[in-house]
């Protein structure tokens, strides 16, 4: 594991795609694949902003499910026929969403800040609950039709469930390797120096509040291009999407599977997931079960299921002992904190 | 010598505790000057005053001629006031380089979403160059967690400089250091102060008199004395405060 943990941190995007590509074929059927690509990236989005610049919230189904109606009612009401529009339209209400509840929500700190957002998507739920003419209301948004998509000029059919598999799979490809890229980036290093030290960061002469709010815009879009993918998967956007448990599994996946990695919320979106699908066959009170799990991750592996594998394969840890440095140390070639 | 920075009747209370009081104080460019003065004087909430950490209840602060009163933090930043803390305040677990990078980094845009951030080549020169000056090339990929307490102390002050700061505030930059760390960071204090200006809370009257050319004594929020080493050392009142109690 050792040597493939340092392959996966050095290439990461071509390792995701590797581990994918084969990934329906090894889970008990299609669509559990598909729904862990989509919560995965579901779960990536929220990620961003819990891991990497230390916000914790607790109303992500509110993006989640902005995509969801936003790709839905695009599809399914306006009449559109192209699914990249929908996607599109989808990602492009969930970030003004994450704009704007992020606006509100950054003015409070810590748990007050988690108790605004958990509210804020509480609010949506039930303005989607009452606009039942667009939303479908307590019925779901239904009737989002399975539409070939255009891909590189040809119209493919993505009706089959491993045809639709691998188009969610190219889509949140991007994505990540899009996600990879920011957190990459200048910008992402700001994001981290704000979680590590927040005061430190606006001392530095960063605008604190104003990478916070874009942080956000980003969490939404993320979270809001899987719910779209949702939308498109079920054919139908029931309420539930934007309620808050949706808000909790979220959570609960990141934590699982090691927020602050990069790939440690897919992991814990395909545990989450999976424990479902094996759990539910057996008894109506999963959710207890998993809850358990929860408890014990967050007791005796708070970093989660990837974090600990990371931790200990890779870096010796966030908090592990200090490592000895490899060779006599010239800072030129020093790379970011290669958490993959 | 040109003015670089001016208070003028700045003033903070917190509730009935007035911790800077009616303090005029002006430093010019290029200078090192150090403010002392017992527990409690109002040291630490001068320096936040003026670095935009906290807004002041009264008074005006004038940087480079222009009027910083109440701007935020990282406008002040930006602009070219940076603090160190008393308190060390790192990037825990971001390795020294990266602690060091993200500050040289400032300068540039924080909006580059594109870019890998390793790849700013101006950025990382000036961050190799402040991990030099500040003795810490040799732990550059250690976590900031993992440093030493003197080495944090070094990495705080690092942080600072990689900013580039015209004025750079030093907040006890030696605090709980070895008598052998502390000669080492008042080297390094006055080799930054070559071509910038540095003000420095220090408790270290020895080293406060060696390397200061101006020292501007507080007390109880309010000035005491100001003037050369000699002049403190022959101030009657310092004398009295620092030794014969207030």
């Amino acid at each position: 594991m050792g040597r493939v943990g340092a392959l996966i941190a050095r290439h990461p995007i071509p390792a995701f795609f590797v581990v994918f590509a084969v990934f329906p074929f090894v889970v008990p059927y299609k669509a559990l694949a598909t729904q862990v690509l989509i919560y995965g990236l579901f779960a990536l989005g929220f990620n961003l902003l819990y891991g990497y610049t230390g916000l914790l919230s607790f109303g992500h189904a509110a993006f989640f499910g902005l995509g969801a109606y936003g790709t839905g009612v695009t599809l399914a009401r306006l009449g559109v026929t192209s699914v990249w529009a929908g996607l599109a339209a989808g990602l492009v209400l969930a970030a003004a969403g994450g704009a704007l509840i992020g606006y509100l929500c950054l003015r409070r700190r810590g748990i007050y800040f988690a108790m605004l957002s958990l509210a804020f998507a509480q609010l949506l739920y039930f303005v989607g609950f009452h606009l039942s003419w667009i939303t479908g209301g307590d019925d779901g948004l239904r009737g989002i039709p399975v539409l070939p998509v255009g891909l590189a000029g040809v119209r493919v059919s993505i009706e089959t469930p491993l045809a639709f598999y691998y188009f969610v799979l190219v889509v949140v490809g991007a994505a990540v390797a899009v996600l990879k890229r920011i957190l990459d980036s200048p910008f992402g290093a700001v994001l981290q120096a704000i979680r590590e030290n927040t005061d430190r960061a606006a001392a530095c002469g960063y605008d604190v509040t104003r990478v916070k709010l874009l942080s956000f815009v980003f969490s939404g879009a993320f979270a809001g291009l899987a719910g779209g993918l949702n939308a498109l998967y079920l054919q139908v956007v029931p309420i539930d999407t934007l309620y808050w448990t949706t808000s909790g599994q979220v959570v609960m996946m990141a934590l699982l599977g090691g927020a602050g990695t990069f790939f440690g919320p897919f992991v814990g979106a395909g545990v989450f997931l999976i424990l479902e699908d094996v759990l539910s066959v057996f008894t109506e009170s999963w959710p207890l079960v998993v809850g358990a799990i929860f408890m014990a991750f967050v007791r005796f592996l708070p970093r989660g299921i990837w974090g600990t594998v990371v931790g200990l394969e890779i870096m010796g840890g966030l908090d592990g002992p200090p490592k000895p440095p490899e060779r006599s140390h010239t800072p030129r070639g020093t790379r970011g904190v290669a958490r993959p | 010598m040109m003015e670089l920075l001016r208070t003028a009747g700045l003033s903070r209370s917190f509730g009935s505790l007035q911790a800077v009081l009616d303090v005029d104080f002006a430093v010019g460019a290029g200078e090192l000057r150090s403010i002392i003065g017992p527990n409690g004087a109002g040291k630490s909430t001068f320096f936040r005053l003026i670095a935009g950490e906290l807004p002041p209840s009264s008074g005006r602060i004038r940087f480079k001629g222009r009027d910083i009163t109440g701007l935020p933090q990282h406008a002040v930043s930006r602009l070219g006031i940076v603090k160190s803390y008393q308190i060390t305040s790192v990037f825990p677990h971001l390795t020294v380089f990266e602690n060091i990078r993200v500050a040289a980094q400032s300068r540039a845009t924080a909006y580059n979403f594109w870019q890998k951030a390793s790849a700013l080549g101006a950025v990382r020169d000036r961050a190799e160059r402040t991990l030099v000056a500040v003795g810490l090339a040799a732990k550059a990929s250690h976590r900031a967690a993992h440093l030493s307490h003197g080495e944090k102390r070094n990495l705080e002050i690092g942080i600072a400089l990689a900013t580039e700061p015209e004025l750079l505030l030093l907040d006890e930059p030696t605090a709980g250091m070895s008598p052998e760390e502390t000669e080492a960071t008042m080297r390094l204090i006055s080799e930054i102060a070559g071509g910038r200006t540095v003000i420095v809370v220090e408790h270290n009257m020895k080293l406060v008199m060696k390397i200061s050319q101006r020292i501007t004594v507080l007390h109880q929020g309010q000035i005491l004395a100001e003037g050369t080493p000699a002049d403190i050392r022959a101030n009657h009142r310092v004398q009295q405060v620092y030794l014969g109690g207030a």
